[in-house]
């Protein structure tokens, strides 16, 4: 679920810190270092970073295209392949053979096995392409805020990763505590307050 | 700052809390709502409410849903010790609706549809679908925040305990007589 669709989950952040220097090529830099690189036909299982939020399959950050109004719009990509675990069963067995037969031998050390494996997942991770799932983001850099339309735990864990990688500035995810410490304005007396809290008990 | 993860986890009872005083806020003291956003026409529970109980050695949910479904199993809950810890909203202003969902305990919002724009026809639509849709997007953020800091403002002073929470725990049992 993206911004064009029509439900969309959102986890706030506060974006902790400024860009020193111009600020859009600073953005810029850091989208285009880190942009998705393609695995497919390569042997990696998995690769994140960032791409267009127009052309999500396409990363294209020339010409400010990820400048809206006053808004910075691009999106985490996260591709993945799944090697299902038949297939993988099918093709061990059938290396195994042929390395039995080859060396003439009954069985496979465990280490052999092992390599066994490892090789012929590699051999697998070429072929098969990988599923991506993007994730759009909206960045207010005069606010310090962010949405990131999504909810997942694992793509929320990426994008907190992946922009301090790329902008060297830290992303606060906004949850009770959080929110309640640092956009409710409270006292220093009160975040006292606040620390010291237990559960109320609405019922006996 | 405490650690996050300890942060999360040791304060994640606010977020249901926050839910709680929210549902008693729209049925006993809708201008508090009002105050956050003025063009607040009106908040309704929507079709869905999520309770969980922790009192309990397990955790005890209960999921009520349906546009036509009762919320008396929630209020029983409730008189059981249970919280609300997610809940579906519609907040109407006096032209649109807006409807979303919000978890308690990380405070994210789900399923939020908006009152429009309709999408870009062309790539030349895009900056002003963009403005527009975060203009709304953003319109319900901000009522969010500051409906969240006046619980929050409440909720570390004096007067949680000795008038709030008695309110809404007399709330709760005025649920069971009536």
């Amino acid at each position: 679920m993206g911004i064009l669709s029509s439900a969309v989950s959102i986890t706030r952040y506060r974006v902790e810190g400024k860009i020193e220097g111009p600020v859009i090529e600073t953005v810029l830099k850091g989208l285009k270092k880190n942009a998705i690189p393609e695995i497919d036909e390569e042997a990696e299982s998995k690769a994140a970073g960032w791409t267009s939020f127009e052309n999500p399959f396409h990363p294209n950050f020339d010409g400010s295209s990820f400048v809206f109004g006053n808004l910075f719009v691009f999106a985490l990509r996260i591709d993945r392949k799944s090697i299902p675990a038949k297939l993988l069963k099918k093709h061990l067995t059938v290396e195994t053979s042929k390395r039995l037969a080859k060396t003439g031998r009954r069985f496979l050390s465990k280490d052999e096995k092992q390599a066994l494996k490892d090789k012929v997942v590699n051999d697998l991770a070429i072929r098969i392409p990988s599923t991506p799932n993007v994730y759009d983001l909206i960045w207010n850099y005069e606010a310090s805020s962010l949405w990131f339309y999504s909810n997942l735990r694992s793509a929320n864990e990426e994008i907190e990763t992946l922009f301090r990688r790329s902008f060297n500035l830290g992303l606060l995810r906004l949850f009770p505590y959080t929110a309640a410490d640092t956009t409710a304005g409270l006292s220093d007396a009160e975040r006292d307050v606040l620390i010291g809290l237990s559960p109320t008990h609405f019922s006996d | 700052m405490l650690d996050l993860v300890v942060a999360y986890n040791r304060y994640r009872f606010l977020g249901d809390e926050f839910l709680t005083w929210l549902w008693y806020t729209i049925e006993n003291d809708p201008s508090v709502l009002k105050s956050a956003d003025p063009d607040c026409q009106s908040l309704e529970v929507g079709n869905r409410i999520v309770f969980e109980n922790r009192k309990t050695k397990s955790v005890e949910r209960i999921t009520i849903k349906g546009d036509e479904a009762g919320l008396e199993e929630g209020r029983l809950a409730l008189r059981k010790g249970a919280l609300v810890s997610e809940i579906a909203l519609i907040f109407k202003t006096g032209e649109y609706i807006w409807q979303f969902s919000l978890k308690g305990e990380s405070l994210n919002v789900s399923n939020l549809k908006t009152p429009g724009p309709s999408l870009p026809q062309s790539p030349e639509q895009m900056d002003d679908f963009i403005l527009e849709k975060t203009g709304q997007v953003d319109k319900i953020l901000q009522f969010l925040e500051k409906i969240f800091s006046s619980f929050i403002r409440s909720r570390v002073s004096s007067k949680w305990m000795s008038k709030i929470a008695p309110s809404i725990k007399k709330w709760i049992v005025s649920i069971e007589a009536s």
